[in-house]
Parts: structure tokens; sequence; C-alpha cells
């Protein structure tokens, strides 16, 4: 062999292409949806756009920054009760006051990640947790915000969205598929950006990541506060959904991060096609065990157990990952040219 | 028959293969020396044995006659089988005696006990309730020695024993072997100083990346077949 | 005087906490995995107590003599059965697992005993105190639980520093390659490692069933305090957890005594300060267990 072989840097392409495709028509079929179906599948969808969010983050989290956190909840509640003074108690405009919570919740996730990032693997997982109750446990203390019994969105604010109630359903419902795609559109963004690959690189080695100049604590923080963000947007949508809120409700560790990691557990841990398989399996599942009280709680968590010995790629990874097939093209390939 | 033969060994770590076919054996009461420069494959070639390696073929290692590539280490070791590892490797959070106990949790029969092995390195009897990280390099080397001993092994496998010490302190350690040969254990020994393995063992085998290069007695083999088989130039 | 005797009180549920907390610590010093499902098995033998004690009408510290050998059984069992299968990779996996393991352990529970909150009756030791000089008052049972951690505690050193057992998990928690090349078997010391931490959280559990009401949800709220005590006590030493318990009682007492709704968030405020100044804990070990 006489040379240095050329290369280039490549995607995979077939099969992205199919996720492409497939991308549009949902997004199509979700832009279209108001026209064609009805309220409780509107709801249905908002709630489904919630969790898809909140996987993919958790997703980023766990699957590629190695942050396994269970304390998510922290930025769902805060993004609820944010959202909350804004509007009721500042008077900021809802739609101006969405945005406003998701920067506010992302700052306020700055100093909490500090705390936090003094813990590594499980003890991390712990101590965000032990962060997300100090959070349900102040906000169940203070009074101004209705203590334990929570407190209500305001008419006014109610009315601030809009006076007729079919549109704020649509707002609603348009903002949710707009955060639900958005977070799987950004989290597909940014793993293919140089901070992506950074992130690979970290997880796949710190040691080798930091030698070659790769900051990761800047990554990690990073990825925490996308995190964070995508958390706080769902709580502020979350409470413009269920009018009023909680402690108990905005914090929750089952609904906000026991499911979630469930979801992406059994869709498929690190690859962006599983979190969404995750979602649509959780919401059948949940469809058809409703009626079962806690049988179905544990049937999740049996499942997740078992998918987790047998399957740690989760069922994407059964499916496609296995084949190294993408529906979202993120690897880069070097593909090697030798001279003759 | 041999004590330990391996025919035509494989093995290495997931995708990447360090050994390419080592044949050698050793009979009962040999010393066996292994030389070669670092990446020969000498310290996969004892983890192999040990068990700490799974080697492709099981029935490449035999022991005593009888395959022992598919055991696990704890059942390598309650067959005779003891271990020096690379870098000593001793448990820092127990002190000197408990590191010597721990070798002896298989509980072999034999003549190596804690007083035994006081008697072949008095400086360990003298700091036995020390913390293992407290000694320096030499006398970690004697608790690693002695914590395999207290094993009683039939055949005691010493990875790179003068790693990093002292010429000093290496002529002690290597005082010690005429003990342990005393008692008939069987000795493998690696060894990157040539002239300590040449002097303490009765055959010698030389290994470059995977295989073995060369073997012999060391009052037969000349300077450049060692040169040879070490180095391949 | 009030103080002292908040602090005494605090101090002396400091005792359950580090019994909480010394099963967390044995599993993770041996095998690096923090068991999620902690506090749930603290309160499934809460539950266990409230069957033995229904089924052969005995008080609920005579039922420990079933208790503790059934919860030591099923401990051997989940880590030679499951949790085995999920080390010697990332820490995601037994993470995962026993997240799983807890959410299923819950509400296998609600589904056996219902969501009802019920106690384990034990009327005489319940109220029984002694007084101490003119203000002070030691309630009997918080008095028995720290004596019975201190036991524990004692016994734990005892085995992990004169016994071959002992000798075993801590040569593991060292090196558990080197430990099998002299003829540690892993799978049976982590085993024992996990039937030990159940066998002293069954204890925990039934001590804990007598002082307070309890109900299937309540383990992961323990899950916390095992923890935090572990954290501020250092991680490695076991008498490290025993003052970690200690302090965190203090601090959710003296938070109770401004507003008793307060309690649980001062021990989290006290866990998160020590986190920030001193997050190797009290008594750090640098290695092993």
């Amino acid at each position: 062999m006489n040379g240095i072989p050329s290369y280039r840097i490549e995607r995979s392409a077939g099969a992205n292409r199919w996720g492409a495709a497939i991308l549009l028509a949902a997004v199509v079929a979700l832009l279209s949806l108001p026209a064609w179906a009805g309220r409780a599948e509107m709801r249905l969808l908002i709630e489904v756009s919630y969790y898809l969010a909140l996987a993919q983050a958790w997703n980023l989290l766990a699957g590629y920054a190695g942050l396994v956190s269970v304390g998510q909840q922290a930025y769902v509640g805060l993004g609820c009760y944010v959202f909350l003074i804004a509007t009721a108690f500042l008077d900021v405009p809802p739609l101006l006051a969405l945005p406003l919570t998701g920067l506010v919740v992302t700052m306020i996730a700055v100093p909490i990640a500090l705390v936090a990032f003094r813990l590594h693997g499980a003890h991390f997982a712990i101590g965000t947790w032990v962060i997300a109750e100090v959070l349900r446990l102040i906000f169940t203390l203070i009074k101004p915000f209705g203590q334990g019994t929570g407190m209500s969105l305001p008419i006014s604010v109610v009315h601030a969205i809009s006076e007729n109630r079919t549109a704020r359903e649509l707002i609603l419902y348009y903002f949710s598929i707009g955060l639900g795609v958005g977070s799987v559109v950004l989290v597909f963004l940014w793993l293919r950006s140089r901070q992506g690959l950074a992130l690979a690189a970290v997880r796949d080695s710190e040691l080798a990541a930091g030698s070659v100049g790769i900051n990761q604590q800047r990554t990690k923080l990073a990825v925490y506060l996308i995190a964070a963000l995508i958390a706080g947007l769902v709580g502020a949508l979350v409470i413009v959904e269920k009018l009023r809120i909680t402690p108990a409700a905005g914090f929750s560790v089952t609904d906000w991060s026991a499911d979630v990691i469930f979801i992406v557990v059994i869709g498929g841990i690190g690859s962006i096609e599983g979190p969404i398989i995750g979602t649509l399996l959780f919401f059948v599942l949940r469809a058809l065990l409703a009626d079962y009280g806690a049988w179905y709680l544990i049937t999740l968590g049996t499942i997740a157990i078992i998918v987790m010995l047998k399957a740690p790629r989760g069922l994407w990874g059964l499916i496609g990952g296995g084949h190294n097939v993408h529906l979202f093209p993120i690897r880069r390939n070097v593909q090697l040219r030798f001279w003759r | 028959m041999s004590l330990l033969r391996t025919n035509g060994l494989v093995a290495g770590y997931g995708d990447f293969q360090a050994l390419f076919g080592v044949s050698l054996s050793i009979d009962e009461g040999e010393t066996i020396a292994i030389i070669g420069s670092n990446g020969a494959g000498k310290t996969t070639l004892l983890k192999t044995i040990s068990g700490l390696l799974r080697p492709r073929h099981p029935t490449d290692i035999e022991f005593e006659g009888t395959s022992i590539g598919s055991l696990e280490p704890e059942q390598i070791v309650a067959r005779g089988i003891a271990m020096v590892p690379e870098g000593r490797r001793p448990f820092p959070s127990l002190n000197v005696e408990d590191n010597l106990r721990m070798g002896g949790y298989c509980r072999r029969a034999g003549p190596w006990t804690l007083e035994r092995v006081y008697q072949l390195f008095p400086i360990l009897g003298e700091r036995r309730f020390a913390q293992s990280q407290a000694l320096s390099g030499g006398q970690q080397q004697m608790l690693a020695i002695g914590r395999a001993l207290m094993a009683n092994p039939r055949l005691l496998l010493c990875d790179e024993l003068s790693l990093g010490l002292a010429p000093i302190v290496i002529r002690d350690i290597y005082a010690a072997m005429p003990g342990i040969r005393a008692e008939g254990t069987t000795m493998l020994i690696v060894e990157q100083d040539i002239n300590r393995a040449f002097a303490a063992s009765d055959r010698v085998y030389c290994m470059q990346k995977g295989k073995i290069t060369l073997e012999g007695r060391p009052s037969g083999l000349t300077r450049d077949q060692i040169k040879l088989a070490y180095f391949g130039i | 005087m009030y103080w002292i005797n908040t602090v005494v009180q605090g101090a002396l549920v400091g005792g359950l906490y580090a019994l909480f907390a010394t099963g967390l610590s044995l599993m993770f010093g041996v095998m690096r995995i923090i068991n999620l499902a902690h506090g749930d098995f603290i309160v499934m033998s809460a539950y266990l107590a409230v069957v033995v004690m229904g089924l052969l009408g005995v008080d609920p510290l005579s039922s420990l003599a079933i208790v503790v050998p059934v919860m030591f059984g099923i401990g051997y069992v989940l880590q030679r059965g499951l949790l085995n299968f999920t080390l010697g990779g990332d820490i995601l996996r037994p993470l995962l697992v026993t997240f799983g393991l807890s959410v299923v352990i819950q509400n296998g529970l609600l589904e056996l005993f219902s969501a009802d909150s019920r106690r384990l009756q034990l009327p005489w030791l319940e109220t029984a105190s002694v007084r101490i000089g003119d203000q002070l008052a030691i309630g009997l049972m918080p008095a028995t639980v720290f004596v019975v951690a201190v036991v524990v505690i004692a016994a734990l050193e005892l085995l992990l520093y004169w016994t071959t057992l002992g000798r075993a998990f801590r040569a593991t928690a060292d090196d558990s390659d080197t430990a099998r090349l002299y003829g540690v078997n892993n799978r049976y010391i982590y085993a024992m490692a996990t039937a030990i931490a159940l066998g002293v959280v069954s204890i925990a559990g039934v001590l804990f069933g007598i002082r307070t009401i309890f109900d299937p949800t309540i383990g992961p709220a323990r899950l916390l305090y095992a923890f935090e005590v572990v954290i501020i006590g250092g991680l490695g030493s076991l008498w490290g957890t025993l003052i970690g318990g200690v302090i965190l009682g203090v601090a959710q007492a003296v938070g109770a005594a401004f507003d008793p709704s307060w309690d649980t968030l001062a021990g989290h405020v006290v866990f998160l300060l020590i986190l920030l100044v001193r997050p190797q804990g009290l008594i750090p070990k640098t290695v092993g267990l």
C-alpha cells in the first residue's frame, strides 16, 4: 500500500430517507389533526407530546451523557410554578410567559447542576431526586401558592390565552406537539453538531475525550440545561392544560421520572428512535391495562427489568439498531479509500 | 506427564488477539522462565492460565492431564495454580496479615502457613499489622508472593517480580526462590530482566508478538539467538 | 431544656436511620450497586411482619425471628438470581433494574395490602419512657432502636474484620479479580452481601413499623434518608453511618421543632449543605469497605 488513504465522512444514507419521509408524514398528520379528530384525541396527543419531549431529554441525559437523573420532575414542577407566578402574579402575557418560563427554569438549573455534579453515577441519580424533593417540599410549605392543596390558574390568565375555549385548545395543542416534535429535532440537531460528537466521545471514554481537549463538565452542563429547558416547558404546558397545580402533581416522581424512564428503557436508550417507540408503546400499554390499577405499573416495571437484562438497547435495538439502521442519521462513518 | 501443558493456545481481549498459538510444557519441580519485551503476550499467557481470561479453545490448557480452559479462576486456584499478579495488587484496605490470610482462602493443604511465610520473609512478620499500602515496593512484592504461597499451589505463576524495583530489592526477592523450590513448588516466572530469569530457571521460553520464538536451557542459548528471539532483529 | 430534649430525640431516631443506611452502604461497598428498591424492602419487611403476626399471633419483636431469615433468603436469591446479571457493565443496568424492582414491589404491596396505613402494635414499648433528671424523658422505644443500631453495626464490624467472610467482602470490595485468584467466588460473595444487607434492612423495617404508620408507597422516602446518611457519614465507614444517622435525625428534629412539616426538608437541606461543603462525608475511608 503506498500513500495515505483518502477518506471522506459520510452519514448513513439509506434508511434516513425513510426517516425523513416518516417524520414528514407524521408532522402533516399532526398538524391537520384538529380538522379530522375530536377533543379526546387532541388531549391524548398533548399528553403524548409531553412524554415524548421528556423522553428525548432523559435519553440525552442518560443515554448520551451518562447522567442518570431521577430528578427531572424538579424542572417540570418548576415550570408549572414559574408560569403560574409569571402570569398570575406578574401579569406577564401567557404566550410570552411560555418561553420566559423555559428561560427562567434553565437559569435555575445552573446552580442546581453545580450541586448535583458533585455526585457521580448512582449517587447523582439519587441526589437529583433529593433536590426535586426539596423543591416539592418548599412549594408545599409556601403559603401564597396554596401550599399542599395547590393553586389554580386565574380566570384572567385563562382568558388572556384566548376568550374562546376551542381556540385555547388549539393553542395548547399546537404548542404541545411543537414541543414534542421540537424536542426530537433539537436533540437530533444537537447530536449531529460538534457538541454532539463531543458528547459521544465523552460517553465512550472520559479520559480520552479530556486528552483531546473536550471539556466534559461544559458538555455535561449543556446537556443538563437542555433537559431542564425541555422539562420546564412541559411544566408550563401542563399547568395550562390542567388549569391547576399541586406540588405533589408538579413534582411527581412517578409521573415525570418513573414513567419517562420506563419509556426510554423499553423503547431503547441511546437512540433518538427509541424514545419515540417507547412513548407509543407506553400509551398503548396504558390504554390496555388502565383498568387494572397497580398491575399496570407492575407490568411496566417487570418489562423494564426484563428489557434491561435481555435487550439493553430496548425495542429499537431489537428491531433496527442492531442492524445499524438509523432513521435519524447522526453517526458519522469514515469511508476509507485506498490508492491502487 | 507434564504438570502444565498448553497446545497452540489462542487468547485475547475482545477483538484484540494477543496469543497466536503458544505451546509449552512444564514438568513438576521445574522453574521455567518466560522472557520477552512489552506486549509480547507474557502477562496474557499467565492470565489465561490462571483463568482471568478465556482461551479460545478450552482444551488448549491442561493441568495434571485435565483441561482447565473453561474453569473460573477460583476453581483453578483450588486445583493448585496460584498467581502473583503483575503490579503486586495487594488488597489496599487489608493489612499484611489479612492479605496473607486471603491467600489461604481456598484452604488447600500444604507446607505454606503464616509462620512459614513469615520465616521466608521476616520483614512481613515484623509489619504484620501494617496496612499493605504502607509497605515499600519490595515489601509489597514479598507480600504478593507470600499471599500466593498461602494457597499452597503446585504451580506458582510469577508475573514480572522485578517490575519497578531497585536491583538490591530484586536481589532480596530472588533470594527467596530457593526456599520456595525446596518445598517442591513448580514455578513459571515471567521476566523482562533476562539475567535474573536465566539465573533462576531450569529452562527458558522467549516470546514475541504472541508466539514462542525460542526455547532451551539458559546455558545452551547464545546471545544472538536471544536477541533474535526477543527483538526479532 | 426543650432543645436538649429535641436533640436527644433526634439523635435516637438517628439510630434507625443508621440501620436504614447500613444495608445500602454494605451493598455499595462490595458491589458498587445502589439498590433503588432499598426503601421498598424496608417497607416489605414491615408487611412481612404483619403477615407473620397475623399467622402466628406473635408480637412484632418476636416476628423478627421469621422475618429476618426470610429477608436474608430473599436477598440471597435476589442477588444470585437477578442482580448478579446486572454487574460488570455500566451503572445503567443495576440502577434501572433496581428502579423497576422498586416500582414492582410498591405496587405489589399495594395489590396485596391496599393503600391503608397501618402500624405494628407493641403497646408496652411504644409508650414507655425513662426520665433522666428533671426535664429529659427518653422513650424506651427510641432508646431500644438506638441500642439495636449500635449492636448491629458492631456485629457487622466484627464480621468484616474478624471473620473469613468479612475478609472476603473487603478483598472483593477492593479488587474482585484478584480476590478470585485466591478462591473467592464473586457470585456467592455478592449474594451474601445482599443477604446480610436485607437482613439488616428487615430489622430496621420492623422497628420502623412499630414506631411509624406505614403504607406501600413510603419506601422511596426511606431510600433517600438512607442515602443521605451514607453521604453525610462518609462512604465506606459503618460507624460513619451511625454518625450520619444521628446528624440527619437531629436535623429533622430541629426542623420539626420550628414546624412539624419542616422535618424532612430540614434533613434534605443539611444533606445538601454537607454535599456542598464536604462531599466526601465526615468519616470517609479512602478505600474499600
